[in-house]
């Protein structure tokens, strides 16, 4: 298996796409910027946000229990699994006992990470996703590249076609207008005759045991609401204890995840329509696991906003698919590991510890900290590959030897003056994609010796 | 045999650190001109924006700007002109046809263009999506600064569903080009009704 600088490195090949991308995302970002500027109690609400999700977190078991006491009361069906096999094993019993093999879902990162889909058509049941970032990716047999922009790595041509071999629009068309077109009325129809719906869940209300789902294209409840049957997934981590914290986390959400001051769309589930079934479905999936690791636990207040992975240096040039986990980025590279270390032991890695993610994060999760805690963790588990170790043991032994540290910098320096061939070569992966700087005639020190010298 | 919720429940338990408090924020809003602040953050998520005098208004607005084709339906007792759900109808497939809705807000939220539509003010919960375009009747009462002052009026409201609108559904998905139109509604007006009762 290739791992995260392998594929980057695939990426990273096509410069023009890879600035693209970067740009893009990088547009995305300072949207975000813009948007959290005009509010001056920002801050204020982030370090509440925070604490409402800590505070949840130490007594998640009570408003689990809570949640689930007035979801029944609300007429709507709680169902519990363990693991991403329970789930969808209790959403296939549902559409079975009610005689159904046509489903269309709506955005859910918990049931990619469940790989849900496959499962199902693996059991005869047919799978729509309507997000239309979603619908593409699925076109292309691909798992989304982001959690909030699925489809953020393709261009425009590449889903005109998609749209061409599947949806019947002319060969070349690629005009998004046309194209978004074109999917509004596939999915329409879609919408009309689907007898059963599933939906992602954006925050679940203890108090109330009501759900909330934010979209900007309306899909969540255009399935929902023509559907006998909505199914809703959810992690465990979703809950919030009151109501009106929902005005905290809308304000956030939205603004970090692309700079909008709300999504179109804030749907809030409390009862089922009449005449509907509702099932809800709590997903622990490693969760539980996670809020025992004192260092770790805090990735469990993430509300999913990818504001993390616009500003990521290395996910903007690296894409979503080289992290090959669902939730890509600096967040996916805190949450893969604790479902399996050795696995995702690469992701960690793929940081530059530079803190923007941590900076901008809506809820304050102290993501560049966990990477290095993760780091910590894995090489003492023996999951890291022996040449990085011994590396940074040659790194260390010279970095605590002062003089050989002079030393080889004068060598080195010499060395690329005269032989820039030397390093200006495949051998050197530093040069994959970059250019060698110029060796410069003498060392900060010996600037800096020389400086005291005539000054002296 | 133990069940998944409760191996959930106790792993949960088992986990979970030592309770942590956490103390509620007061957030001072300015409570003026918010109609215009509205206006321009609704402006900004792709809706527009309009003033009418009264009720009576409405129908005139709806024939020069939307045409006298379509179906047009109101969960409005004062626009009897419209199609309402008097027909009691319960099978929201019916409303695929919905040209235009008209629906009355009880909260507009001035921060971001929001309106906030529990499920007895829109007949059906489909019909705010499913209809090619939407206007949403709002009184000068229902203009708050933020979602804070928002969920306070909300407060413990028993609505089986609710939603907060914010312009015309939309998707950027393909390139970041921002289109109109998702899957819900193209367009998006909120109409301030000055005098709403005649």
């Amino acid at each position: 298996m290739k791992d995260h600088s392998e594929l980057s490195a695939i990426f990273n090949a096509d410069e023009q796409r890879v600035n693209w991308h970067d740009e893009t995302l990088w547009w995305i970002r300072q949207k975000r910027d813009k948007a959290v500027n005009t509010l001056p109690e920002w801050e204020l609400l982030r370090e509440n946000a925070s604490q409402i999700k800590q505070h949840t977190l130490s007594n998640l078991s009570a408003y689990l229990e809570q949640f689930e006491a007035k979801a029944l009361a609300n007429g709507v069906k709680v169902h519990w699994a363990a693991n991403a096999a329970e789930h969808n094993e209790i959403v296939l019993s549902i559409l079975k006992g009610n005689g159904i093999n046509r489903m269309v879902k709506s955005k859910s990162m918990l049931t990619e990470e469940c790989h849900l889909n496959t499962f199902l058509e693996n059991n005869g049941i047919e799978v729509i996703d309507s997000d239309l970032g979603e619908r593409i990716v699925q076109l292309a047999k691909e798992p989304p590249s982001h959690i909030v922009l699925p489809c953020i790595h393709k261009k425009k041509e590449e889903i005109g076609e998609l749209f061409h071999e599947h949806l019947d629009t002319p060969a070349g068309e690629a005009d998004p207008q046309v194209l978004t077109e074109a999917a509004r009325q596939d999915l329409r129809n879609v919408f009309l005759t689907r007898r059963a719906a599933l939906t992602g869940v954006n925050f679940a209300v203890a108090e109330t045991g009501e759900i909330m789902i934010c979209t900007n294209e309306g899909n969540a409840d255009m399935g929902a609401h023509l559907a006998d049957i909505h199914l809703a997934s959810m992690g465990i981590e979703k809950i919030i204890p009151q109501r009106r914290h929902l005005g905290i986390f809308l304000r956030l959400l939205a603004r970090s995840a692309t700079g909008q001051p709300i999504t179109t769309y804030s749907s809030h589930f409390r009862t089922p329509r009449l005449g509907q079934q509702m099932h809800i479905i709590l997903v622990d999936n490693g969760r539980s696991q996670q809020l025992g690791r004192d260092h770790f636990r805090n990735a469990l207040k993430c509300i999913r906003c990818g504001a993390c992975m616009n500003t990521c240096p290395v996910y903007r040039k690296s894409g979503g698919h080289s992290y090959q986990y669902t939730i890509s980025g600096p967040i996916g590279s805190i949450l893969a590991p604790n479902l399996d270390m050795k696995k995702h032991a690469d992701l960690p890695f793929a940081s530059t510890l530079c803190g923007s993610c941590t900076n901008v994060c809506p809820v304050k999760i102290d993501i560049h900290n966990q990477l290095y805690q993760w780091r910590q963790e894995l090489v003492g588990a023996g999951y890291v590959d022996a040449k990085k170790k011994w590396a940074m043991k040659a790194m260390s032994f010279l970095f605590a030897h002062p003089s050989l540290f002079a030393w080889v910098g004068k060598v080195g320096r010499r060395l690329m003056m005269i032989g820039p061939y030397l390093f200006n070569n495949k051998l050197n992966p530093w040069y994959h994609q970059r250019e060698m700087p110029r060796a410069a005639k003498q060392s900060f020190r010996e600037w800096y010796k020389q400086r005291a010298k005539n000054n002296g | 045999m133990v069940t998944s919720k409760a191996r959930i429940l106790r792993a949960v338990k088992a986990n979970q650190p030592n309770f942590i408090s956490f103390v509620d924020i007061n957030i001072p809003q300015s409570a003026e001109d918010l109609p215009n602040k509205f206006a321009l953050a609704l402006g900004n998520v792709g809706g527009k924006f309009v003033e009418l005098d009264h009720l009576q208004e409405v129908q005139s607005y709806i024939n020069e700007n939307f045409g006298q084709g379509g179906r047009v339906l109101s969960s409005l007792a004062e626009l009897s002109k419209l199609e309402g759900l008097n027909v009691i109808d319960t099978n929201p497939h019916h409303l695929a046809n919905v040209s235009l809705a008209v629906l009355s807000a009880d909260i507009a939220v001035a921060e971001n263009g929001a309106c906030w539509l529990p499920e007895r003010n829109i007949l059906q919960r489909v019909l705010p999506f499913i209809a090619q375009h939407l206007i949403i009747l709002v009184s000068v009462k229902a203009f708050v600064a933020t979602m804070h002052q928002a969920y306070e009026t909300i407060g413990q409201d028993a609505y089986g569903y609710g939603v907060f609108v914010a312009g015309p559904s939309k998707t950027a998905d393909i390139e970041q080009s921002l289109v109109l139109g998702a899957h819900g509604p193209r367009s998006m007006t909120v109409c301030l009704i000055n005098e709403w009762s005649a």
